[in-house]
């Protein structure tokens, strides 16, 4: 994915047609990442100070619970467009705008400028990616071999969990190591974690909210930050904490509430086996957060969840002419527990939790597009933990930068 | 590249044929193995119907929707889960006193205590010398077969003075009704009461009765039927419709009765046998009739409930000292136990049995009735270890 990208710069040269030009990549050995909003082809028109770019995903879907069937669909799933320019040679800007399901949703996922005062230390402000986990910063579709995302990330997790914010950032290294930071604080969750039609604690669930674009719902700006370590012949490895207030506690000076907070903490990893070629990415998080006692235990006090992605390129020849084409098979686990605990009334354990596991093949034209077929199968728990509900979804899709 | 062509062009159609496949995919229970589910043969229009209650069943009420300020959960469905009965997570607690004068602690937000809170509230407090008893949901599967049991009938199998010298008595419960509910066909009344029939202490007359209580009590949502906050006492704006009320009324009234599995066993039928025996079936009543219904497959039908929709004295250990409406205080309904074998499966695995689920297993539960039942469970004790097994596998294959 990523790396497959990274290992594939020849491909943007096409340059027969003056009018375009493929811009290049950040080719320094030394990505990470955080580095995934710039890692991406970009386009840039003759004279144009603005670099373009983009992807589409679409797929059909076959899924069925519990031997019920809705039949056979086809999702628009997203159109991202993103733009840059360098405004002078150590300011950027880069914007990613999102349509979801067609014209459903339509959101500015990235809108920030860069400045670099040295490799150490960068200052981005605007509508900035949250740095918790991996995925929420590197969720391009056509560098995963998998239609739907994963789990913890979205489902737990709210990738893409984008807000108005401002922080630092910066790299270092030596020798084989690399050594990154970010840190930002921006504007964040709100009471609809706990208390939502999703009927548990879910943070996604304060992605609806586009009024976090405007103001901060409680004052309390959301602290983000993140370390990475990496080796370039070994893996890449993340910590990332994020937390502060989520709910509105105050206003016009009369005390609403109690301050109550979220924290969540992720540690991703990625790495390719030298020998085989295997490429394995996970992530793995943890959240918790403060509900009042005497609110419902239906939005549980602490979740965790984790995926891991496991890709084996097959064949890496030329397939059908397309000179550097790859053939992977891959296989994803996902579990999510969102509500670790025991009922107060009868001692058992909380169910609300769900395993799934994907098996896949995805086939590599150019590092660009992915086709990819993906059998999806999840056992889920309601909160009860009665018999789980059985899911098998047959995902068919394509995804490509354009 | 012939060879990639063909590999390419057969994972193609493997996909195609495999996505259709229904090998790759879950198996469905088996209808007699789930609780919830449409009966059959309702309209095309009825099945519309049944949908959107079905869906109002298991609608998450939020803040913004109107929940609480107190309350006791937030959906239908997180109490009788998969239409099944409900766990011990949320049971709740209803609080009064002994005798059958009327509520003493209305202005204390009696009868039922909303021992939740939305954020930034206090949830309510059981005022002192209140007596109490803890309920958890039952399942709400075939009702619509018992609404439409003509009251006649329950006045047929009654025995309030026990004529018939068995121990077992068994009355309906006379009850003032609520203004907004429409009385069902051919019903009989007694100095201006009514029979109630739902509920564990039978104190809802229909299924309007027992919703529109249930949004109100059970999630502190006001109705133009039910139109009192719980938590302010004052009247407010209807936080459900009365489309939406109607919808879950009509759902509960038309989901399936549940199946009997494996009834021609031979271990299921003598313990069937034995459930005659013992006199089990002289308040859990086998078949029933239901009388004329404007949903016609409920029209004369008859149907395996195992109820009388009686109230019967099941002596002091199941008395909590707590009245509803002209039910004593150790008066229960006689619960239905079609879908008996099924609960544990909406419980979380375990049984939660009798009015408060005390009861872990169906034994125990045996052993708590006492009272009129007090005979039967005696005989029960006194079945050989086989013809206990038999009972036991007669009452989960309901
Ligand atoms: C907090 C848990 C809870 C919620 C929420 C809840 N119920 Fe119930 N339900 C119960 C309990 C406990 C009983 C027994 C009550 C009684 O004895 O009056 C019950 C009884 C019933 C009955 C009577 C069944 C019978 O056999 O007599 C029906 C019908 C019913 N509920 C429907 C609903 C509907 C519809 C909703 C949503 C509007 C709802 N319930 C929400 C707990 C709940
Ligand atoms: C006098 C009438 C009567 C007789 C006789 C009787 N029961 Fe019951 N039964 C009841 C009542 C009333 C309850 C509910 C008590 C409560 O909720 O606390 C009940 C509850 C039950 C329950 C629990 C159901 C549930 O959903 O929680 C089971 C099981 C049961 N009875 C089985 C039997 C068996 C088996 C016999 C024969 C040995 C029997 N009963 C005899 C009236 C009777």
């Amino acid at each position: 994915m990523l790396l497959l990208l990274a290992t594939t710069g020849g491909l943007f040269s096409q340059e027969a047609d003056p009018l375009v030009k493929r811009v290049s990549k950040d080719t320094s050995k030394v990505s990470l990442n955080m580095d995934a909003v710039y890692n991406r082809p970009f386009l840039a028109i003759k004279k144009m100070p603005i670099a373009l770019g983009g992807y589409l995903e679409a797929n059909s879907l076959y899924q069925s619970e519990d031997g019920i069937s809705e039949g056979l669909s086809f999702q628009a799933r997203r159109l991202t467009l993103f733009m840059s320019s360098s405004i002078t040679k150590r300011i950027k800007f880069l914007t990613e705008i999102e349509f979801e399901d067609g014209t459903k949703e339509i959101g500015i996922e990235f809108a920030a400028l860069d400045v670099s005062l040295h490799p150490a230390l960068n200052f981005r402000g605007g509508i900035v990616m949250n740095p918790i986990g991996a995925f929420n910063q590197n969720h391009d579709g056509p560098k995963w071999e998998f239609v739907e995302r994963p789990d913890v990330a979205v489902n737990m997790l709210p990738a893409t969990w984008s807000n108005v914010g401002f922080g630092i950032y910066g790299k270092t290294h030596k020798g084989d190591w690399i050594l990154g930071y970010e840190a930002y604080l921006t504007n964040g969750f709100d009471n609809s974690i706990i208390d939502n039609e999703e009927n548990k604690t879910f943070l996604p669930a304060a992605k609806e909210n586009a009024e976090r674009f405007e103001e901060s719902n409680n004052g309390k700006p959301l602290f983000s930050g993140k370390l990475t370590v990496k080796n370039r012949n070994i893996a890449e490895i993340g910590f990332s904490y994020m937390g502060g207030a989520y709910n509105k506690f105050e206003e016009d000076g009369l005390t609403l509430d109690e301050k109550r907070s979220v924290a969540v903490f992720a540690i991703d990893a990625n790495a390719v086996i030298k020998n085989t070629g295997t490429y394995i990415v996970g992530e793995i998080a943890f959240v918790n957060v403060d509900v009042p006692e005497t609110f419902t235990q239906q939005y549980g006090t602490k979740q965790w969840g984790a995926f891991v992605d496991v890709v084996q390129p097959v064949l890496q020849r030329s397939i059908l002419n397309w000179e550097n084409a790859t053939l992977n098979v891959a296989a994803r686990l996902d579990y999510v527990d969102w509500n670790v605990g025991t009922f107060q009334e009868t001692g058992n354990k909380i169910g609300e939790e769900q395993i799934a596991i994907s098996p896949a093949i995805s086939f590599r034209p150019t590092a660009q597009t992915v086709f990819r077929i993906n059998y999806r199968y999840q056992w889920q728990k309601d909160i009860l933990a009665n018999p789980a509900a059985k899911t098998a979804a047959w995902l068919f899709g394509f995804s490509t930068y354009f | 590249m012939k060879y990639s062509f063909q590999f390419i062009f057969g994972a193609f159609l493997t996909m195609m044929f495999t996505m259709g496949c229904e090998q790759t995919t879950p198996y469905a229970p088996a209808e007699n193995e789930l609780l919830d589910g449409p009966l059959e043969g309702l309209t095309i229009a009825q099945q519309i119907k049944f949908l959107s209650g079905d869906e109002a069943f298991g609608d998450v009420f939020t803040i913004e929707k109107g929940l609480g300020p107190v309350f006791v959960a937030n959906q239908c469905a997180s109490c009788h889960p998969g239409d099944g009965k409900g766990s011990p997570f949320v049971e709740f607690v209803r609080f009064g006193q002994p005798d059958t004068l009327g509520n003493q602690f209305l202005e204390f937000g009696a009868p039922q205590l909303q021992h939740k809170a939305i954020p930034g509230f206090e949830p309510e407090q059981l005022p002192e010398g209140a007596t109490t008893t803890k309920l958890i949901a039952p399942a709400v599967t075939g009702l619509g077969f018992l609404n439409f049991v003509s009251d006649q009938d329950l006045i047929n199998l009654s025995d309030p003075n026990d004529i018939d010298g068995d121990g077992i008595s068994g009355r309906p419960h006379w009850n003032n009704i609520p203004d907004y509910v429409t009385l069902r066909p051919n019903t009989i009344s007694q100095n201006g009461k009514y029979i109630s029939r739902f509920g564990k202490k039978a104190a809802a007359y229909n299924l309007l009765h027992q919703t529109s209580g249930a949004y109100n009590q059970d999630m502190g949502i006001t109705s133009l039927f039910e139109t009192i906050d719980p938590y302010s006492g004052l009247e407010e704006d209807p936080e459900v419709s009365t489309q939406t009320v109607n919808d879950v009324v009509f759902y509960l009234n038309t989901l399936k009765a549940p199946l009997q599995r494996d009834e021609g066993a031979t271990s299921i039928i003598a313990g069937a046998q034995i459930f005659s025996e013992i006199k089990c079936a002289s308040c859990h009543i086998p078949s029933l009739q239901t009388g004329y219904s404007p949903i016609e497959v409920l029209s004369y039908k008859e149907f395996h409930p195992y109820t009388d929709l009686l109230l019967h004295d099941m002596g002091s250990e199941l008395d909590d000292q707590y009245t509803e409406g002209f039910a004593l205080t150790s008066e229960w309904r006689t619960p239905p136990l079609w879908g008996l074998g099924l609960s544990k499966d909406a419980q979380g695995g375990s049984y939660f049995l009798m009015h408060d689920g005390r009861a872990g297993s169906i034994e125990q539960a045996i052993s708590l009735h006492g009272g009129e039942g007090e005979a039967s469970k005696n005989s029960f004790a006194q079945l050989s270890e086989v013809e206990k097994q038999q009972l036991i596998e007669f009452l989960e294959s309901l």
